[in-house]
């Protein structure tokens, strides 16, 4: 084991106790581990942007295809720098008006592929009592219509439709519960993994010092 | 004499065994194995411009040859070639297995790529069917050249949906700008809202407002931005500052925009303070990490949680409870609802994030939206029930009509 490896698993571990050290409350190491993980995350993305966006995006079309229009985006995008002037902070506004115009236009069919009527067309099922599949179906289409009068606004809650929309809360409250079991397991993991890599530190130096 | 008789016997026997050996392993006799083994060609070969896409690919389809799992049953694989001239050139594109009898020929636009596929330009084809020994090539195609379409004939149901849609929300946006009153029913997060803003006002202390991790082109975090304007128009009357620390640079621009137009809506533009609304990271943790220290560093009274959240939402919202704020969360990411649910005072579930701004603002143009969404879904109801009994009734061609095909 080299001395390289045992100094910067002690530096991963010793952060990693700074950061479990905020359950017992707000304290210096914390405040330490905080301010270098958001000090080099803000970094490695200035980079990341640099080689990944820049300069596969802009640089290269520009300077060795000769694709000019990509300079079209990259002066909107410099627009946006505008705002260190008070002066001329307006200027940044179209571009910020022309991304959210572009967004909202490709999310608006874009959803109402993926969350309508793909969700929809997949809800269409056969409804029948010759086997189970078919009773399964008809609870599938009853939670969906009931979850979907829960979330109408424009009436009250009162007798059927009141009935129908508790039912459809509850519905997804079982479905919310399922949920929040399964994510909470795969974050015991994680936190079992953090424990596995203290006590891999632990053998390494003891191993390191004492030799057993 | 026997014995010369017997030579020559021997001798005939050794070229008529070395006439046979030498023969049977000659090319000729490959030739006639070959001619037993060689699967017939396939047929009725087809190209064409494949539909519903940007002009850069063609579909080939063919009859399998009739050795393909029937008659000598020795197809192994088809081959595709390619040529722009139908007598010659003709080199391999793909090789598929036994049993396919299609192929989608395309590649990219870009004229300097290896892999161009130039449209407007005649293609000829032939498929190769491959036994173990032998193959056996189809006719040639007629020509085909690939050509782009304007309108995705597969997607016409989005179409019929977004423009029934509009339909509905210019109607009722009308119908509200004339003074009708459009009912909408109590929403418990969003009632909180003005007891949350009155509590930070009381105690003196910050509103925390985090937009998520999503990016300015996310529906969550439009909605959330439209909330923000509301909040933020609030808490300038209030005289209570707002701190909005932002996951992405974008996201903080237009968030600072925002605030920034709800200041001078409330007719106190000198109180809005830019560096409230800050960039912290782009990475996911480290962002949760600065936000957990602003939570017990400056205590703020209220909490809201709008937008697009990840892994980091019950880490945000546990904080934020220990701390002791009122906590306002709302998501239409279905993983992370549970999360809110159990650990923030108050949750908007899915669509009530989209349709809170039109609660808050109560203006004809969004409550007239929050009315088309219900007739959306009325529609949506009807179209579901009317499927099932399609489905039921094996009535498919009512259920095709809602296929998507990309």
């Amino acid at each position: 084991m080299d001395l390289g490896t045992i100094i910067w698993n002690t530096v991963a571990l010793f952060l990693t106790l700074c950061i479990f050290s905020f359950l017992y409350k707000d304290n210096p190491f914390y405040k330490f581990a905080e301010h270098l993980v958001v000090g080099v995350s803000a970094g490695y993305f200035a980079i990341i942007l640099y080689f990944n966006g820049f300069i596969p995006k802009v640089w290269e079309p520009v300077t060795q295809k000769g694709e000019w229009w990509y300079l079209l985006p990259t002066i909107l995008g410099m627009m946006t720098w505008a705002r260190f002037s008070k002066k001329w902070s307006w200027i940044s506004r179209f571009a910020i008006a022309f991304y959210m115009g572009i967004a909202v236009g490709v999310a608006i069919p874009l959803e109402m592929q993926q969350r309508v009527i793909k969700q929809l067309h997949a809800t269409m099922l056969p409804v029948h009592f010759t086997n189970i599949q078919g009773v399964w179906n008809l609870l599938i289409m009853l939670g969906v219509l009931c979850g979907l009068i829960y979330f109408f606004f424009s009436m009250g809650h009162k007798g059927v439709v009141g009935g129908a929309a508790r039912l459809g809360i509850w519905i997804l409250m079982i479905g919310f519960g399922a949920g929040f079991g399964l994510t909470v397991m795969g974050r015991i993991s994680l936190l079992a993994d953090r424990i596995t890599e203290i006590h891999n530190w632990y053998l390494m130096v003891t191993k390191a010092l004492w030799g057993f | 004499m026997n014995m010369n008789k017997s030579f020559h016997y021997f001798l005939f026997s050794f070229f008529l065994s070395f006439f046979f050996v030498f023969f049977a392993n000659s090319p000729a006799s490959d030739f006639s194995n070959t001619s037993v083994q060689a699967p017939a060609p396939p047929l009725n070969m087809k190209a064409f411009d494949t539909p519903n896409d940007n002009g850069h690919s063609i579909t080939i389809t063919w009859e399998l040859s009739p050795d393909d799992g029937a008659g000598k049953s020795n197809v192994i694989s088809y081959e595709i070639l390619r040529s722009d001239n139908p007598d010659s050139g003709f080199v391999v594109r793909r090789m598929v297995a036994a049993g396919v009898n299609t192929y989608e020929d395309g590649g990219v636009k870009e004229k300097k790529s290896e892999d161009y596929f130039p449209s407007h330009k005649n293609f000829y084809y032939r498929v190769r069917a491959n036994a173990e020994k032998g193959s056996s090539l189809s006719d040639v195609s007629p020509p085909a050249y690939a050509y782009g379409q304007l309108f995705h004939t597969g997607r016409t149901v989005i179409l019929v949906a977004c423009v029934i849609f509009t339909v509905f929300t210019i109607m009722f946006i009308r119908k509200a700008k004339k003074g009708e009153e459009l009912y909408i029913r109590p929403l418990a997060g969003i009632e909180a809202v003005d007891e949350a803003i009155g509590r930070a006002t009381e105690m003196g202390k910050p509103i925390l407002y985090i937009l998520g991790l999503g990016t300015a082109a996310d529906v969550a975090t439009i909605a959330s931005f439209t909330i923000l304007a509301r909040i933020s128009k609030m808490t300038a009357e209030y005289r209570t500052p707002i701190l909005v620390p932002c996951n992405d640079p974008i996201v903080m621009i237009v968030a600072q925009e925002t605030v920034k137009a709800a200041y001078l809506d409330a007719g106190r533009p000198e109180m809005y303070k830019e560096d409230n609304i800050f960039y912290v990271t782009s990475m996911q943790f480290a962002y949760v990490a600065a936000v957990n220290g602003i939570m017990v560093r400056e205590r703020p009274a209220t909490n809201f949680y709008l937008g697009k959240f990840y892994a980091e939402s019950l880490i945000l919202a546990e904080t934020g409870s220990v701390a002791g704020s009122i906590q306002i969360s709302g998501t239409d990411e279905i993983a992370q609802i549970p999360f809110f649910v159990a650990a923030t005072d108050y949750t908007l579930i899915g669509e009530e994030l989209y349709a809170a701004s039109a609660y808050l603002g109560k203006e004809p143009l969004l409550l007239g939206s929050l009315k088309a969404q219900d007739w959306g879904k009325a529609l949506v109801m009807i179209s579901l029930i009317l499927g099932g009994l399609a489905a039921s009734f094996h009535l498919d061609f009512f259920i095709k009509l809602f296929a998507v095909k990309l």
